[in-house]
């Protein structure tokens, strides 16, 4: 397909059709505004559904709705509204539903600012919602990631049944970019039946199926704890994603940066570069892959000084979370 | 000759947690009446609340899911807007709905998403041991009013069916009661009603089933039943309240 120049916040939008979801609900928030003003045409030309919700906290509910009933389903919002919506991302988290949250992020914290910031990575990679729920978190660094992302994580989200946040920031979202939409989404056939409140008639089926957190019994809530960390581990295991730039040198130091940083910070490797000053860097495109322990997995073993601290409670093998 | 009275096939055949002379029970029943005539269980999705009725789940037997405190009517919205060929109910109580939840049942109504809400009622937090809700009357002792609700602090007890209604989207809005006999015919047939609206896919409809709490009221099944009659019935009047063109 030919490029086009678009805006991110429409580029997602498009994006999130092109990935087969014809399903959005959203709450205005600046600076990611135009993904829900695109998409109130776009989705009744693919005979979609577009609703504006009254918060973003019911929105993280019309999503855990939707998601249960087996449809694919996403929504946009910026840093104060995933704060609301975090509560929604536990239940959904829990009762291991596939939804996708994009965020662009803004100042903060509490009404901060419009401008973009990458202030929410501890929220969206470790402390997102209450309990022992997690993400898979990807962090696009330009408009033709943002895209890619957006339509790898409908797979993912359903591969894993679990939430999947998009974690883009205003400038992504506001940026125009020459884009390419692949063509196709290659989806692995998901059963939804097997789990999903889709009517008992829809799937042909004489058992109703539950869509439900609450485990009163201590010893349930510990087992759906576990199959919980299980999957956990095994979407850091296989979908861990990290890129080196400039590390294959004797570098004086090594910047760690996710996101648009990261091309930030690739411009500045190169300055330093030009100026006999040799710097690495590494970048986590999933915001998952760095650990307190300073090892980025998946590049070089090296020690690094990482830009954001990085919590892990898992342990000193230097895996990240 | 045939079987004039038997358990819907609505309802799981299992004993519920619900205490001795709760109304919970009989607006169940009600509910799973309706299902089994309408003949739609197979594609039906119940939402139960955080609340006494949180477990309605294990009662019913057909596709359910289970809301956040308050946060139903969202859910439902979500599952009715991508499929609405779906049957999608909410099952709330006083503190769910008219408190926590008011954002979320106020808008859902508003839009006239063509899901049903079943509201029950019993002017107190059941299931956190016996509160005070937005609906708890008038100098009525709750664990959290000791010495009865005070109005001049906490207001007075919000009518959310008359709330409800006065919006100007088309919806069908009807209270009800089920503490005896003559008042549970009325209840099924306003609660057929509501679910035949969503049938028909012709508005959003709520019925407010003012509901008994023996255990947290401090009183016997029959005291409660003689209170409901007597105190919340003049205040929360059983009717129609609105209806759609
Ligand atoms: C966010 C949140 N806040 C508070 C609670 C605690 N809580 C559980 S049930 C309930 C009140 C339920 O009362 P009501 O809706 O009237 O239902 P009833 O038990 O009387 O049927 C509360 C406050 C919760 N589970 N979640
Ligand atoms: S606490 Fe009240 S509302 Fe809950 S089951 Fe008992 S009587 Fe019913
Ligand atoms: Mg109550």
């Amino acid at each position: 397909m030919a490029k086009v120049l678009m805006k991110g916040n429409e580029a997602i939008g498009e994006a999130a059709i092109r990935a087969g979801c014809l399903n959005y609900f959203a709450y205005p928030i600046t600076p990611q505004s135009e993904v829900a003003e695109y998409l109130v045409r776009r989705m009744p030309e693919v005979g979609g559904v577009f609703l504006q919700g009254e918060s973003e906290v019911a929105v993280g509910y019309m999503i855990f709705g939707a998601a249960g009933a087996g449809e694919r389903v996403f929504t946009t919002s910026s840093s104060p509204g995933i704060s609301l919506m975090s509560e929604a991302i536990s239940y959904i988290a829990a009762a291991q539903c596939p939804a996708v949250f994009v965020n662009i992020m803004r100042g903060g914290p509490g009404l901060g600012g419009i401008l973009p910031s990458q202030a929410d990575y501890l929220q969206a990679t470790k402390g997102i919602g209450h309990g022992d729920c997690r993400l898979l978190v990807m962090a696009p660094a330009s408009v033709q990631e943002a895209v890619e992302m957006v339509m790898k994580a409908f797979p993912l989200a359903e591969k894993y049944r679990n939430p999947v946040m998009i974690l883009g920031d205003g400038l992504i979202g506001q940026m125009m970019e020459p884009v390419e939409f692949p063509d196709h989404l290659k989806t692995e056939a998901t059963n939804k039946d097997a789990w999903a409140t889709n009517g008992m008639d829809h799937r042909n089926s004489k058992t109703r199926n539950l869509v439900k957190s609450l485990f009163l019994d201590p010893v349930q809530l510990n087992d759906n704890n576990l199959v919980l960390k299980a999957k956990y581990d095994r979407m850091r295991a296989e979908e861990v994603m990290s890129e080196s730039y400039h590390t294959d040198c004797d570098y004086k130091g090594l910047i760690v940066s996710y996101g648009t940083m990261s091309r930030v910070c690739r411009t500045a490797v190169d300055m330093l570069k030009a100026e006999g000053i040799d710097v690495g860097m590494v970048r986590p495109p999933d915001g998952f892959s760095v650990s307190r322990k300073g090892r980025c997995r998946g590049s070089d073993e090296a020690v690094v000084h990482p830009c954001a601290e990085h919590r892990d409670e898992h342990g000193p093998d230097g895996r990240g979370c | 000759m045939g079987k004039t009275f038997k358990k819907p096939e609505a309802l799981s055949d299992t004993h519920t947690h619900y205490c001795p002379g709760c109304t919970h029970g009989v607006i169940h029943r009600l509910v799973a009446e309706t299902i089994d005539e309408l003949g739609i269980r197979g594609r039906t999705v119940g939402i139960a609340p955080v609340g006494c009725a949180v477990l309605a789940y294990n009662y019913f037997n057909f596709d359910f899911q289970e809301a956040a405190h308050g946060r139903a009517p969202a859910m439902a919205t979500g599952i009715k807007r991508v499929r609405p060929d779906l049957m999608v109910f909410t099952y709330q109580g006083d503190g769910d709905l008219a408190s926590i939840g008011m954002g979320e049942i106020i808008h859902a109504a508003n839009r006239g998403e063509k899901f049903t809400t079943i509201f029950v009622n019993n002017a107190i937090y059941g299931m956190t041991g016996g509160q005070m809700a937005p609906t708890t009357m008038p100098d009525q002792r709750t664990s959290t009013s000791p010495f009865g609700r005070k109005v001049d602090e906490v207001g007075m007890p919000i009518k959310m069916a008359e709330l409800l209604a006065a919006l100007q989207t088309p919806a069908y809005i009807s209270r009800q009661t089920v503490i005896k006999p003559k008042y549970i015919n009325k209840a099924k047939k306003s609660i057929k009603q509501a679910f035949t609206y969503q049938l028909e896919n012709k508005c959003f409809s709520l019925v407010e089933v003012v509901s008994t709490c023996p255990t947290n009221w401090g009183m016997t099944p029959v005291q409660a039943v003689e209170w409901t009659e007597k105190t919340l019935l003049a205040y929360y009047q059983p009717g129609d309240y609105k209806v759609p063109a």
